[in-house]
């Protein structure tokens, strides 16, 4: 009785730090705890990035605006790039704002590890916490923007009828935006437990992001591009994504089930991974950074 | 019900010296092959122990080593050592910012740590925004830093500014404000590094009286790292001292503080010898310093009077015999010296002890080492011995709020004041 008791309270602690521990440890209920900071860190980046700006919360709106523009007249005027029957303004503006959002979720889950090495060498929490946010946050941006696509949209749906032909698919959009915050973030932190370790990869993850959008269907319809090109880029598991988003919204869009079952298929396969990653790295990273 | 909160068993944690990058990715895919074949890490082997000062052969430092010692619930447990000793390293195990190399740390509890104060804090936020911010990072559910908010803003003092960006903050109302934060998180464990460094007299006064009032008054375990003594004594019941990441000493506060002001001077206040120190006719035995009334193990505190003694013997009772001292401070600076020439009692026949006792409120903290003469007819040095024997005097607690550092000179006396009336 006693020595049962005895075993009982070596099994009762609260916290513990072993040196060793199984590979696939998310400690989702730390996560839970902390779900308050999770939102606090939202509001934070929020908050924190229109303090002591004249235009505030208007720059969500210009920047993809600007590159919308130069979208046009580069992609459009010079390129002469075709867009079907979509204006080139809903073209380029849907893109760039989903694109932008998925960019974003890779690139702020690629610096969680060296971005916060000096708080997370001060305090512990999970850290998951931090790529959550940021994908929150990336949201809370796309949210905003895609309000304004909408309003966009229903101009040109009214002024000019059959220019677009919005579905009933686009109940599943939630679906793209979790498939594209998987992948982005996913992959944000496999980069992110690596650089680490080895800094290479920062440099390496910057531009190559921007080199990438060329490979996915953001400034050109899958349909511009003939066979051979249009099948090599299916390989890209955002080029399904991005076709079907079109295809919700404005009725065109090349993509099939095939495409999308790889695509989503690789998202969950890049999150698993990112996440167990993450996990094994969080535990002693602040050694190497 | 046991009553541990805190145990840490068999720790170590390895660190790599030198540069990072060079050779990182040879010395993990070697690392990733003995695992592969089931054998141990080859890196770990090769670690030693950690100590700054002398070049070692491998680039590969235990930071600490087979740490294993528990806290009971409440207990105030200092973390003393010198710089490098590994306190931090451990304070990061047990804050769980890393991982030990081997080793399991078990903990009760909610665990607060204040590595740094105002971790977290963002500058363009007030206030009162990094107030939730903070708490949350340390773990605080947002309902309950609201129920705490009038007493944390209370607490710092800063309620002017407290709608106002913490970028315009002085350094000192910064640190308030996230000690206060901290402060008021319901840990059943809380872990403090320094906080005492910075802030006024006034404010280290409060924090120090609220980390008593945590472990004392709410039942709640403090680990406290600090290199001001006087704090630790007047703060913490027990004390664990680490010497190149290995720990060396874990009982109570004044012991690990007195063996930590040794430090590795060779400081003995017990000096036996084996084959007595001879001078013509006299043979020294053995020479010691200890508190009065205390054993020869016991910490001198400030204030309680020492005694010398030496142990002689001798064939005839002889007064052109005498022994001198010369008292010398840390650098080898001499102080005084004192000597029982103008004792009227001549060195005895046999074997003896001679006591020479210095007053209480004497010897200011510090410590002292002792040269030895034997001299012939108050002229003639027939025989030295340098540092024959050391000693050191450690603080006694102070109350919280009055200054904790140590008065300059060696000296410490007490006088007695008279007023006059004119």
């Amino acid at each position: 009785m006693n020595n049962q008791g005895a075993e009982q309270e070596v099994e009762n602690w609260d916290i513990v730090v072993e040196s060793k521990t199984p590979w696939f440890n998310l400690q989702l209920k730390h996560v839970w705890h902390y779900r308050d900071l999770l939102f606090l860190l939202v509001k934070r980046d929020y908050v924190a990035s229109f303090k002591q700006t004249v235009l505030g919360p208007l720059w969500f709106f210009i920047q993809p605006l600007m590159t919308t523009f130069v979208y046009i007249f580069i992609f459009g005027r010079v390129a002469k790039i075709s867009t079907g029957s979509t204006p080139g303004i809903l073209f380029y503006f849907m893109n760039v704002v989903l694109w932008n959002y998925f960019a974003s979720c890779l690139l702020s889950a690629s610096n969680t590890f060296v971005g916060n090495a000096n708080l997370f060498g001060k305090v512990y929490f999970p850290r998951l916490i931090i790529p959550m946010s940021s994908i929150f946050s990336n949201l809370l941006k796309f949210g905003v923007q895609f309000a304004m696509f909408i309003l966009m949209m229903a101009y040109y749906y009214f002024a000019q009828p059959g220019s677009i032909h919005p579905t009933w698919s686009v109940l599943f959009f939630p679906f793209i935006l979790l498939a594209m915050a998987m992948l982005g973030s996913g992959v944000g932190m496999i980069i992110s437990s690596m650089t680490t370790k080895y800094r290479d990869l920062n440099h390496l993850v910057a531009f190559g992001v921007q080199l990438f959008m060329y490979a996915t269907p953001v400034v050109y319809p899958l349909s511009f591009l003939k066979n051979g090109a249009g099948m090599l880029l299916m390989i890209n598991p955002l080029t399904s994504l991005f076709e079907l988003y079109r295809y919700m919204f404005l009725g065109e869009g090349s993509f099939n089930a095939m495409g999308l079952a790889y695509s989503f298929g690789f998202a969950a396969v890049a999150m698993a991974i990112g996440v167990i990653v993450f996990n094994r790295v969080e535990k002693s990273f602040i050694d190497t950074v | 019900m046991s009553n541990i909160a805190l145990k840490i068993e068999d720790v170590s944690k390895m660190y790599r010296l030198g540069k990072i990058s060079s050779g990182t990715l040879s010395h993990d895919l070697n690392r990733m092959y003995a695992r592969l074949r089931g054998k141990e890490d080859p890196y770990l082997k090769i670690g030693e122990a950690n100590d700054r000062a002398t070049t070692g052969l491998s680039d590969y430092v235990w930071a600490l080593q087979n740490i294993s010692f528990d806290v009971n619930k409440g207990d105030s447990l200092a973390l003393i050592g010198k710089n490098g000793a590994g306190k931090s390293t451990l304070l990061k195990l047990l804050s769980r910012v890393t991982q030990p190399t081997t080793g399991n740390i078990k903990m009760k509890g909610r665990v607060a740590s204040l590595l740094e104060v105002g971790t977290g804090f963002h500058p363009e936020l007030t206030g009162r925004e990094n107030i939730y911010l903070n708490g949350a990072i340390l773990g605080m559910r947002k309902w309950e830093i609201t129920s705490k908010l009038d007493q944390i803003i209370a607490f710092s003092g800063v309620e002017r500014y407290i709608d106002t960006p913490v970028k315009r903050y002085s350094s000192g109302m910064y640190v308030r404000l996230a000690f206060a934060v901290a402060a008021h998180l319901e840990s059943e464990i809380l872990i403090v590094d320094e906080v005492l460094a910075v802030g006024d007299a006034e404010f280290q006064r409060k924090c120090l009286g609220k980390m008593g009032e945590v472990s004392a008054g709410e039942g709640r375990t403090v680990l406290f790292v600090s290199h001001n003594m006087a704090a630790v004594k007047s703060l913490c019941q027990k004390g664990v001292l680490l010497q190149h990441g290995q720990l060396t000493f874990h009982g109570d506060v004044e012991t690990a503080v007195s063996k930590y002001m040794l430090g590795d001077n060779e400081v003995m206040n017990v000096q036996t010898f084996e084959k007595p120190l001879s001078a013509e006719a006299v043979q020294v035995h053995g020479v010691k310093v200890v508190a009065k009334g205390k054993n020869v193990d016991d910490p001198m505190i400030e204030g309680h009077p020492l005694q010398l003694e030496i142990n002689y013997s001798l064939e005839e009772t002889a007064e052109y015999y005498h022994f001198t001292f010369a008292l010398k401070d840390d650098e080898g600076k001499k102080l005084f010296t004192f000597s029982n020439n103008r004792d009227e009692v001549p060195l005895q026949a046999g074997t003896h002890t001679m006591i020479c006792e210095f007053p209480a409120q004497f010897f200011n903290v510090g410590q002292y080492y002792v040269d030895f003469l034997v001299v012939k007819n108050r002229k003639q040095p027939i025989k030295s011995e340098e540092d024959i024997v050391s000693f050191t005097v450690s603080m006694k607690p102070v109350e919280l709020g009055i200054w904790m550092g140590r008065e300059p000179g060696f000296i410490k006396p007490s006088f007695s004041w008279k007023h006059l009336e004119a």
